[in-house]
């Protein structure tokens, strides 16, 4: 006999708690106390016969009112199989329980009225249940007796919801009509529903295969504890998550990459030659590594596709489970397998609508919110995508003032590239424009008259100073230093190559001309990108008017050397010359 | 892998977690079938090694004699450290006055002793042998369920708890109670004695007892629990599905004298343990609820 842990989603009007009451009915999983006691309550509440409903309402302000608050699970067997039911309420706090519930089932029920059809709730449950990386769903359409028993009304469900959970990338969807009400197909089939053919709710539990859920060939075993009672034994306790895990088995211990076999597996009632996913055992190693809880092995492979990613930042989708909105840069611990270490959420790609599906711009997630996230962890983690590997690849997030798990983490498949430590100090321009918050540019000032040009230039250089911008202004003397002569074409060459290591370097260079510049400023402005190079006209207001300019050139009055350097700021703005936010905002990096 | 061996890994996962994560847990052993099913799993998490706890009983005094005895030879057997702490104590210190009149039990008046024996040893987590199939409020309570500075548990700030991911984060003075066999059902916890070949109290199989029929159940008669003057005692035979406060525990008529026979039983059976046997948790559909807020197991 096997275990089958499955969730059940739907609201008050569904049926649900009736649902599960007469599958606990008329499996025999309820007793007659229990029935005893929701007649008694029946009574109380002085309401029509007796409620199975109430065999699932569990605390007293929930029977009060009328309402679900929580998760509970239910148990019950068959002579087949033994059942988990995690019962997850459908009202307000649909997203949390509804995650909470999925998280350890292999299978979900959602409920569907048949008078109504799948309602937004109905795609909402299934979607969750699809995050959560379920892969069989059972969508029980209840209440058959009031729409006649309709053959037509079920295959009209059936052809309007299928395909949903096809996007989703459910295969394995099985649609069973019922009345959860009369019992009809939840444990014994249904004989006003001759056209049915397929198995009652219970059969198909009991057949399910779930076998082939669980990752069998990569193995993930965290080190949860490690048992030392003598110096002669080291054992390495934890429960294996995924894979099998065999005697002299080559492994690997990640983050540090220390390698070793496997000499012996442990159990209280002896030493096994193999052991699989979940099993709890402990695991003896043939050399003396250092080795300890919230390390992770794995088997020592070549194919990287099978190992997990080692790494601090990483993209995840969160399910917000708090009140208190998620915070941008403020220090969350996350749980992963058996470690416990500092984070920090950089920025949030978008907000899950889990009634469109459609992904929205967001800064923050609230209460019962889906989104993804980029994470910072202080210490390297050992990860690995949530679709692929449930346990290496989820994670809880945790307030360290409250102590509140405030988020459940899935590990996203598609993560940004790795920047090795070397690239990180080696960043390119890109990544310099980012942090410095403006484009990086050549700005050439020309002008008749060398002493108002330079004052332009200086005022300019000083104001962009002062908004933060990383700008260098050299002198003409300072220019010729480096490349010779002005005249020389070389020079301008040089100067071109000067240039361009600047830009890429994420600054803003103001180089005045003079009347000499013109050739060198026409082999830099060849030789350099459109867009990193704005030539300014600095000229007595009376001539502005009659000044032809070439290339886009800004014409700016000589006289007021602010006023002409406020201009020029305010043309580098309209050209998109400042980032609009220095913060990592919605999908920018992710 | 069978029902019973993804229960068992699932148990061992909890009793490191908490070993690892924890200053100073102690596990509850009361000689009761469910703690004693607990100490096997400790067993298989912890050895050749020693539990990385000691044990702790409250004795409320009013238990079967047998189950006493077998608490002491379980634990020596195991040689792992046994904590008493007793009910009669604080009522002779006064820290609880015993209600007068029939029902004395005392289920409720052991909450102060425990709450006294965790802030003596500053235990930060205790495990129990409570399972969700037992009681309402008990299908509802955590893995992992957090309990403030006076150890009560509040049903509606309970943290979320997904997969196997068990937040054991809190601040000094708080505690955790934690349940390794929450997933665990009556009939589950004899399939393990059965497949174990776990020794237990005898008073767990078929035996002859002098008893009499209260309210529809069969009870035990002792100097704590006398026949009324209306009532006859009879020799029945009898096995107790729990062993809890002998003045308001009662038993059913069996002749199951071994696990197998039990489990037959338990299979087919039409009435809940504690619907059958615990007449206290019928004063009130939500006692268990209430006895947990203020700080019970």
């Amino acid at each position: 006999m096997d275990l089958l842990r499955f969730a059940t989603a739907g609201s008050v009007d569904d049926g649900k708690s009736t649902l599960i009451g007469r599958l606990l009915y008329d499996s025999k999983g309820v007793f007659e106390d229990q029935l005893e006691a929701i007649t008694r309550a029946t009574v109380n509440r002085a309401a029509g016969p007796v409620d199975l409903s109430l065999l699932t309402d569990g605390l007293r302000a929930e029977r009060e009112q009328g309402i679900t608050i929580d998760v509970a699970y239910r148990y019950f067997a068959t002579p087949k199989r033994k059942f988990i039911i995690a019962d997850t309420p459908g009202h307000e706090q649909y997203t949390r329980n509804m995650a909470t519930g999925s998280s350890t089932a292999n299978l979900a029920i959602v409920l569907i009225d048949a008078r109504h059809g799948p309602l937004v709730q109905s795609r909402r449950h299934t979607f969750i249940a699809a995050l959560l990386g379920i892969k069989h769903l059972v969508i029980a359409v209840n209440k058959m007796d009031l729409v006649g028993w309709s053959a037509q009304r079920f295959t009209e469900i059936v052809d309007d919801f299928a395909p949903f959970c096809l996007k989703l990338g459910l295969t394995d969807v099985q649609f069973v009509p019922l009345s959860a009400l009369l019992g009809d197909n939840v444990v014994t089939a249904s004989i006003n529903m001759p056209w049915f053919t397929g198995p009652t709710l219970l059969e198909h539990l009991e057949m399910v295969d779930v076998g082939a859920d669980e990752n069998h060939t990569a193995l993930r075993f965290p080190v949860q504890y490690v048992i030392r009672p003598n110096s002669e034994y080291r054992g390495f306790a934890g429960q294996i998550t995924s894979g099998i895990v065999g005697v002299g088995d080559a492994v690997v211990a990640l983050p540090a990459g220390t390698r070793s076999k496997i000499a012996r597996i442990d159990t209280f009632s002896g030493p096994i030659a193999q052991a699989e996913s979940p099993q709890s055992v402990t695991l003896i190693l043939e050399d003396e590594i250092d080795l300890s809880r919230g390390d992770l092995l794995v088997h020592d492979t070549v194919d990287p596709q099978k190992n997990p990613w080692i790494r601090k930042d990483f993209d995840a989708h969160l399910v917000w489970m708090d009140s208190q909105p998620l915070a941008l840069g403020r220090p969350y611990l996350i749980k992963h397998t058996t470690r416990t270490l500092r984070a920090w959420v950089t920025g949030v790609a978008h907000r899950l609508d889990v009634n469109s599906l459609e992904e929205e711009p967001t800064t923050t997630l609230q209460l019962n919110e889906i989104g993804r996230v980029h994470l910072q962890a202080a210490q390297s983690l050992v990860l690995d995508a949530y679709q692929d590997h449930r346990r290496t690849g989820s994670f809880i997030v945790i307030d360290p003032l409250t102590n509140a798990t405030v988020a459940a983490g899935l590990v996203c498949a598609q993560q940004p590239a790795v920047l090795t430590p070397s690239a990180a100090v080696a960043l390119d321009r890109h990544s310099r424009e980012h942090h410095f918050g403006h484009k990086s540019m050549i700005l050439w000032m020309d002008g008749p008259n060398v002493d108002s040009t330079a004052q332009v230039a200086d005022a300019l250089a000083r104001r962009l100073w002062q908004r933060g911008v990383q700008v260098l202004r050299p002198l003409e003397r300072e220019i010729i230093e480096i490349t010779g002569n002005s005249l020389d074409p070389a020079a301008a060459n040089r100067l071109q190559g000067l240039c361009s290591l600047l830009l890429e370097a994420g600054i803003v260079v103001v180089i005045c001309g003079g009347p000499a510049g013109e050739p060198t400023r026409l082999t830099l402005q060849d030789g350099l990108a459109q867009e990193d190079f704005a030539q300014f006209l600095v000229h007595a207001t009376a001539d502005l008017p009659h000044l032809g300019a070439a290339n886009g050139a800004l014409k700016v009055a000589a006289e007021d050397a602010e006023a002409g350097a406020q201009h020029i700021i305010q043309f580098l703005v309209d050209k998109g010359f400042f980032a609009t936010n220095r913060v990592m905002g919605a999908g920018e990096g992710i | 892998m069978t029902h019973l061996e993804a229960l068992e890994s699932e148990s061992i996962h909890i009793l490191r977690e908490v070993a690892a994560e924890f200053e100073r847990p102690c596990l509850l052993f009361s000689g009761g079938k469910d703690s004693i099913v607990l100490l096997r799993l400790a067993e298989k998490a912890f050895r050749p090694g020693r539990f990385p706890f000691p044990l702790l009983h409250i004795d409320t005094g009013h238990n079967f004699k047998e189950v006493i005895e077998f608490r002491d030879f379980r634990a020596a057997e195991l040689g792992e450290r046994l904590i008493i702490r007793s009910v009669q104590d604080s009522l002779d210190a006064g820290r609880i006055v015993e209600k007068a009149g029939q029902d004395n039990s005392r289920n409720r008046m052991q909450i102060p002793t425990l709450l006294d024996a965790i802030a003596e040893f500053r235990f930060d987590a205790i495990f129990g042998g409570a399972r969700r199939d037992e009681e309402k409020a008990r299908a509802k309570e955590r893995i992992f369920s957090f309990r403030d500075q006076h150890g009560q548990w509040d049903p509606k700030n309970q943290r979320p708890e997904l997969w196997s991911i068990y937040n054991g984060r809190i601040h000094p003075g708080e505690q955790i109670r934690v349940f390794p066999i929450s997933n665990w059902t009556e009939l589950d916890i004899w399939q393990h004695i059965h497949a174990e070949a776990l020794a237990i109290p005898s008073i767990y199989y078929a035996h002859q007892r002098s008893t009499v029929i209260r309210k529809g159940m069969v009870l035990p008669i002792s100097p704590l629990l006398p026949a009324q003057a209306d009532e006859t005692p009879q020799l029945r035979t009898v096995r107790f599905r729990t062993v809890g406060d002998a003045t308001c525990t009662a038993c059913i008529e069996s002749s199951a004298a071994h696990a197998l026979d039990v489990i037959k039983e338990t299979a087919v059976t039409r009435v809940t343990e504690r619907g059958a046997t615990r007449v206290d948790d019928q004063v009130s559909e939500a006692s268990m609820e209430d006895r947990k807020r203020a700080g019970y197991f």
